[in-house]
């Protein structure tokens, strides 16, 4: 798919539509106490994880982080099953035993959201060195923050990943904030990607509100690995119209609302939409009718997730250890 | 259980028995590779893989550098993605460094992940102390990892247990940390020059007797026969038993040990406060209260890091003396 194809931009479209509406509808439920726990949503941060992923096959793997749907939505995860794990489910992609931080789909090489900040970058060290190993064509993907970017592993893992050369993009989603402090007051420079020289990698700082400069940017890094010349580090400037944790965008202590008013006005939905629209691409009816058609899955997932039943008390010790001659 | 399969053959050092099972277990299946601080070049600090880098080439036996959670990502990464690693963590002092990628990410995908995450890793260290290696080279941290759902750990007390449990660690498919002995390394014994597995759960009667129960660990158990040899004057006729596996743990084995000699005690190097000896002190006074003429007596190293100076260090780590009077004060005589 070339970045100028219809088919490629609708598709990016498509990817972030369903993110969007996906995570706002979990909002919604989580607020109304109907799923349990803690939700880390990706509202506002779409054109990252859309425009990543639009490169990557089944056989390529990520690892992700506490703010995973929007990772998983894009790497063509089950709506149905998404819903039916953050529920709690016997029916959800983890059988109700991970819940939101640890959602995963690994037959889609999603190697699951991480409830530890900097938990991914190791691993996807490994699954990269597999690759390598294995001597296969595909790249792992390691999505961490600005905040996870102070963390050890991702240090280890970056010279690790530069040292042998490794199929292995680093995508930074700098937010703007590690949990609820601002980037300003957690690190001493400004553009992680700076990191990246450090390492022995090339890096690049890229619009991340901007799904077709992330999809370009991605591309060319993407297949940098592939073709064995090594990692890159990229640094996606986004921003989480939400809270840390749930649905609150304003009246929070550590940032402004016209700070988050003024992100706002570069929502990469309403961007995007914009510019289809200008190409001629997609008119607004078009992108209506996309909406329509998403918040149809999205409720029938809600449907289905609302409707299964909870995991049985045996399932409490199921599947602590894989067992010899069964299937994991 | 069983008693210890050891017949007549070529004996060779534990790290020899360690290092062959590597290289034997990297022959049978390409999918298996080595990776740790210094295993390549150097064969290890301590020789385990010493030759496996002329055998098998830099791609299956990786240097890394100093960097033990991006060690065990890379394990547990590959492992995830159809790869069989052995990890090399070079002290067990180190695992503080990946406690997360070992206990957070390793332990708890399969689980959290439903069941769909298979994890066929192997996290190799080398645990203990007596060689003046001081504080941060020679812990004994077992009792940290049985602690964790999701991890097994295996604790060889000789070369034949060295290569058959590193053999079953290696094919089993869940996160198996081995803990060998340094001071074990230069201990000879019988070992079958073929490849073979110690089943993983299953304990071993070192020494068959009637009328007490030691229940020792890693470099404890040849101190427990040597104790139980010494006890022998005293009238005893001491029944020691290796359990091989840690975590899952074969009580059923102990028990039924108990039950004949109604007497017992649990050794191990490590610090005997909140040690593993705890945990089976408290199962064989559960499952065998009725059998018991005395309390469950328990040796392990004192409350204290691991001293330097050999004129402290020789107080610390336990040995078959400690053993012995440890017996002899459960039984009421005077040490």
């Amino acid at each position: 798919m070339t970045l100028s194809s219809p088919e490629t931009l609708l598709d990016l479209h498509h990817r972030m539509l369903r993110i969007r509406l996906f995570e706002e509808e979990a909002g919604k439920l989580s607020e109304a106490g109907k799923i349990p726990g803690a939700l880390h949503l990706y509202v506002g941060e779409e054109a990252v994880a859309a425009g990543v992923m639009a490169h990557l096959s089944d056989d390529d793997q990520i690892t992700s982080t506490h703010r995973g749907h929007g990772h998983l939505v894009a790497k063509g995860g089950d709506l149905k099953q998404m819903y039916a794990e953050l529920f709690g489910r016997a029916t959800g992609y983890c059988k109700g035993k991970g819940g939101s931080m640890h959602i995963a789909d690994l037959d889609l090489g999603m190697l699951g959201a991480n409830g530890i900040v900097g938990g991914g970058p190791p691993m996807a060290v490994g699954a990269a060195f597999s690759n390598k190993y294995r001597k296969t064509q595909n790249v792992a993907v390691c999505f961490f923050g600005d905040g996870a970017s102070n963390e050890g592993t991702f240090h280890e893992a970056a010279n690790m990943a530069a040292l042998y050369r490794l199929p292995l993009v680093f995508v930074c989603e700098n937010n703007g904030f590690g949990e609820f402090t601002r980037q300003e007051r957690h690190q001493a420079i400004h553009d992680v990607a700076d990191r990246a020289s450090a390492y022995g990698m090339p890096g690049a700082v890229v619009d991340g509100m901007d799904v077709m400069a992330v999809y370009e940017t991605a591309g060319e890094a993407i297949a940098r690995a592939r073709r064995g010349d090594g990692p890159t580090l990229l640094e996606a400037k986004t921003y989480r119209f939400f809270d840390h944790v749930g649905v609150r965008g304003m009246g929070v202590v550590y940032r402004s609302d016209d700070e988050v008013r003024e992100w706002r006005k570069r929502d990469p939905i309403d961007l995007f939409e914009a510019r289809l629209a200008e190409m001629g691409i997609l008119t607004r009816e078009a992108a209506n009718e996309v909406r329509e058609r998403i918040l149809f899955e999205v409720r029938e997932a809600i449907a289905f997730a609302e409707s299964s039943p909870f995991p049985k008390p045996e399932a409490l010790l199921e599947d602590v250890y894989t067992v010899a001659g069964g299937v994991a | 259980m069983t008693t210890a399969e050891a017949p007549a053959g070529r004996s060779i050092p534990y790290v020899t028995a360690v290092n062959e099972a590597i290289a034997q277990l990297m022959r049978e299946d390409p999918d298996v590779f080595l990776a740790g601080e210094d295993v390549a070049l150097y064969g290890s600090v301590f020789g385990i893989s010493r030759g496996l880098l002329a055998e098998f080439g830099p791609e299956r036996v990786v240097d890394t550098p100093i960097s033990e959670s991006g060690i065990l990502g890379l394990g547990i990464g590959a492992a995830a993605t159809g790869l069989r690693p052995i990890i090399d963590i070079m002290f067990m002092d180190f695992m503080g460094v990946c406690m997360d990628q070992l206990v957070n990410q390793a332990a708890k995908m399969k689980y959290m992940f439903g069941g769909k995450a298979k994890l066929p890793l192997t996290i190799h260290t080398m645990a203990g102390g007596g060689r003046s290696l001081a504080a941060q080279h020679s812990q004994s941290l077992e009792a940290w990892f049985c602690h964790v759902p999701g991890l097994k750990v295996v604790m060889p007390s000789g070369a034949y247990e060295a290569k058959g449990l590193m053999a079953a660690a290696v094919h089993d498919d869940n996160p198996v940390m081995v803990v060998n002995q340094k001071s074990l390394l230069a201990a000879s014994a019988v070992v079958p020059e073929e490849l073979y597995e110690i089943p993983l759960g299953q304990a071993n009667i070192v020494r068959p007797g009637s009328n007490f129960t030691i229940l020792a660990i890693g470099a404890m158990v040849p101190a427990a026969v040597e104790a139980a040899e010494a006890l022998a004057a005293d009238g005893l006729d001491v029944e020691v038993i290796d359990p091989r596996t840690l975590q899952p743990f074969d009580i059923d084995t102990v028990v039924a040990s108990v039950r004949k000699t109604h007497r017992a005690l649990v050794a191990h190097e490590a610090v005997r406060f909140g040690g593993i000896g705890g945990e089976f002190a408290a199962q064989i006074q559960e499952e065998a209260f009725d059998y018991l003429d005395a309390p469950v007596g328990r040796v392990g190293a004192p409350f204290s890091p691991v001293p330097f100076s050999p004129a402290l260090e020789q107080h610390y780590v336990p040995n078959a003396e400690k053993i012995a009077n440890e017996v002899r004060k459960i039984l009421g005589k005077q040490v």
